[in-house]
């Protein structure tokens, strides 16, 4: 990973224009605070996220990527969550191969009002990162 | 490569200034390569600044426009909207969230906010110039609107759409229209009654022939989006023939030896399995409950009108977009709640009203005349402990007003208001002053300290510290108890699912925005309505659904409407035609097709939706969404990553 003594990871989360990220929003809404080094890039479906991005973002530093994914709740059909899945499992294979350790990318479905489920699954990703930069 | 981009930086009043250091993020990011000009401003969305943003787009030829500041659900086609003001392509403008995602969410952190402005706003730059200029999809758009619940609101919602000259579908889930509105009496301020309202709007839309209501209706399957949606609709049968003796049906339903639980009125009386709510409810034919139907056959016997031969159907209609009007459920207390169902005479809000329709000459409950009147407020709601915070909104003024009426039509009633503060805003503080005239008692007390009904010997006692004569007990000896219970979403609010339309935390439907996209929803072509949304009263129900139905009508009006135009494209010397990518399409939108003397993939732009789910999959990775490009994602991936 890409530095020692981090105060906290810099994650890239994946998250969708109308399920995730509007959580996404509330949770700002909310003052539901986590740390400013996660930054979100919005697409319109979970399962249309290519590996290469996610490989890209531990190339540039990087140290986890959180796929914010739609679920059951997809507007563009139930087989969003099983998709979705088939890429973590294939950019997992493709991490190993790099020697990047397949933990740094987690997935979670994050509802559209699932504004405390997501800031309790960064910071715990946070956290998990953190332990891992600093040993 | 846009060169020409124009940076606009909100301080959103305070909202963002308090916390993201503004000039530091334009300090920052002015001299980014493509950044032509970069400004703040104090509200990026107020007429002035858009005036300005119009000018510096003409007089500067900007080639791409970029605001910081709030979600872009609240404010991206505003701005989308401003560019095209100025002449410039509406797709060349990117939005930057730095509210919801920097300066609320990292309020506790303002140099880290800072920051993390800052990078979303080179990420946006980074994005927008590799922009391109796009024109928005058009497709047919089905003129026509579906309003699912046939209540008051989803009623007045399907008038306004009928006096627009928009065919409309009014299905409803129950036998009979009105709602709950046909289960309320005389109703503040007109003092019609809920049964006078809903006659009175059924009669309206009958005359209408561009109105088709479905009754025992439900929506079973939607495909399809704005513009073309296809609706499938199960219509369970009533078992009785549609031009049918009605003298004889009342002879009929006298003769049905099942007794149940009446929904109607809360369970205080019981039905037959062939009922009406009431003689003269719409559509005015009763309906035969074949669940509990015993098909002992008296009712045959006795009316030719039965016919059980009669088959549950399903049929499809094609709509342009969808009104949601389902409405809510009252809220059931738990058992032991302030004495419900384990005191007799403690009863709910919604069950004394009907009481109070029923009764004649004098109130009576279980043969005991009733005179004392304790009522409990926000039950169900407001709740310290459980899930339901809100306010219900419409509980303190029905209670006061069933309470007047109470007093008006029956004699030596006394009320007695135990409340946690009255809610009685606007015109309803006229029943406020009317009732406290009348001589009604109220007694406030706080959630910490509620009220408590107990049992002693065969009186009912209601006690609570008064905090209105400096926290003094006070004990009422109470004839009958009504909890003032509040709205909570329907129980089976499945139809919401079938449109994925999310829920807030409340779990009623959600819209986009309170203030500014009151009756739109993250679902496009789908409105709401009324008190599926939350708590409202009648008329705030009826302003909520004439506006959703104009919203409704403005997606579908023209015939046509403009759809996002991302959609996936193939590089055709990349494509080797695998199928991987068609069957990943949840839309058949992918086909083969032969180009250059080669096999590649065809995307049908018409079909398309925008998901994106052909990208990952394919092993030559030939094709991008348009606006997520692999050179968009990743330089802004670039600029988020750079410290």
């Amino acid at each position: 990973m890409a530095e020692n003594n981090k105060k906290s990871a810099k994650i890239l989360v994946f998250s969708t224009e109308k399920i995730s990220d509007p959580a996404i929003d509330m949770a700002g809404l909310l003052k539901l605070h986590y740390p400013p080094t996660i930054y979100t890039i919005t697409l319109p479906c979970s399962s249309g996220i290519k590996s290469r991005w996610i490989l890209h973002a531990y190339e540039k530093g990087f140290d986890g990527v959180f796929i914010a994914a739609d679920g059951s709740d997809c507007v563009y059909g139930e087989s969003c969550t099983e998709k979705t899945g088939q890429i973590v499992s294939r950019t997992h294979e493709l991490m190993k191969q790099k020697s990047i350790e397949p933990a740094r990318l987690k997935m979670a479905a994050i509802c559209s009002v699932c504004s405390e489920s997501f800031v309790k699954q960064i910071k715990s990703f946070n956290e998990y990162l953190l332990k891992n930069l600093n040993s | 490569m846009k060169k020409k981009i124009g940076v606009y930086i909100c301080h959103c009043g305070g909202n963002i200034s308090d916390y993201v250091d503004v000039e530091k993020v334009k300090q920052a990011i002015e001299n980014e390569g493509g950044v032509f000009l970069a400004k703040t401003t104090m509200f990026a969305c107020s007429d002035s600044n858009q005036k300005d943003m119009v000018e510096d787009i003409k007089n500067n030829e900007l080639d791409g426009v970029i605001v910081a500041s709030c979600s872009p659900k609240l404010h991206l086609t505003t701005f989308r909207n401003v560019s095209e003001r100025g002449d410039l392509n509406k797709y060349s403008y990117v939005h930057a969230n730095i509210r919801e995602q920097a300066s609320w969410a990292h309020s506790d952190d303002k140099a880290g906010a800072t920051e993390k402005a800052i990078h979303i706003v080179k990420a946006a730059i980074a994005k927008a110039r590799l922009s391109e200029s796009l024109e928005p999809n058009k497709i047919v758009a089905k003129k026509a609107v579906a309003i699912i619940g046939g209540g008051v609101a989803g009623m007045k919602a399907a008038i306004a759409l009928s006096n627009m000259d928009c065919p409309v579908y009014i299905i409803e889930r129950k036998y009979f229209v009105g709602g709950r509105v046909a289960q309320w009496n005389e109703l503040f301020t007109t003092n019609e009654t809920g049964k006078d309202l809903v006659t009175r709007l059924y009669n309206d839309l009958v005359k209408r022939s561009n109105v088709t209501i479905f009754t025992g209706a439900e929506v079973v399957k939607n495909t399809g989006s704005i513009g073309d949606f296809k609706l499938t609709i199960k219509i369970t049968p009533r078992y009785i023939k549609e031009n049918c003796n009605q003298g004889r049906l009342q002879e009929a339903i006298d003769a049905c030896p099942v007794e149940l639980p009446d929904d109607f009125n809360f369970s205080i009386t019981n039905r037959k399995a062939i009922y009406h709510n009431f003689p003269s409810e719409y559509p005015q034919l009763p309906v035969i409950d074949i669940k509990n139907c015993t098909r002992c056959g008296k009712c045959e016997q006795i009316c030719e009108s039965i016919d059980f031969s009669q088959k549950e159907e399903n049929i499809e209609i094609q709509i342009g977009s969808v009104l949601m009007a389902t409405g809510f459920d009252p809220y059931t207390p738990i058992e032991g709640e302030f004495g419900y169902k384990e005191i007799e005479n403690v009863v709910t809000l919604p069950q004394f009203k009907r009481m109070i329709d029923m009764s004649d000459k004098t109130l009576t409950f279980k043969g005991k005349e009733i005179k004392n009147i304790a009522y409990i407020y926000c039950v169900g709601s407001r709740q310290e402990e459980r899930e339901n915070k809100y306010c219900s909104r419409y509980c303190c003024t029905s209670a006061i007003h069933e309470a007047i009426i109470a007093k008006k039509k029956f004699t030596n009633i006394n009320n007695f208001h135990f409340n946690r503060g009255i809610r009685a805003y606007g015109k309803q503080e006229i029943l406020y002053n009317e009732s406290s005239k009348m001589g009604d008692i109220y007694l406030q007390l706080t959630e910490d300290s509620p009220a408590v009904v107990s049992k002693n010997g065969t009186k009912t006692i209601v006690k609570t510290n008064d905090i209105l004569t400096n926290g003094r007990e006070i004990e009422v000896e109470a004839d009958l108890v009504v909890l003032a219970t509040g709205m909570v979403p329907r129980a089976d609010n499945s139809v919401g699912s079938l449109f994925k339309l999310p829920k807030g935390r409340d779990k009623f439907f959600n819209e986009i925005h309170m203030k500014l996209r009151p009756v739109e929803t993250f679902i496009d072509g789908v409105t709401i309505s009324g008190s599926c949304q939350g708590p409202k009263n009648i008329m705030e129900s009826i302003n909520s659904a004439l506006s959703a139905a104009t919203k409704s009508f403005s997606y579908i009006s023209k015939g046509e409407l403009e759809t996002e135009p991302i959609v996936a494209v193939v590089d055709s010397g990349l494509c080797t035609w695998c199928n991987l990518c068609s069957e990943a399409c949840p839309f058949d939108a992918i086909s083969m097709k032969e180009e250059g003397g080669k096999s590649i993939a065809f995307i049908n732009n018409s079909v398309c939706k925008g998901c994106g789910m052909c990208l990952p999959v394919c092993p030559t990775d030939a094709i991008d969404l348009i606006a997520y490009s692999n050179k968009e994602i990743e330089s802004m991936i670039d600029a988020l990553a750079n410290d």
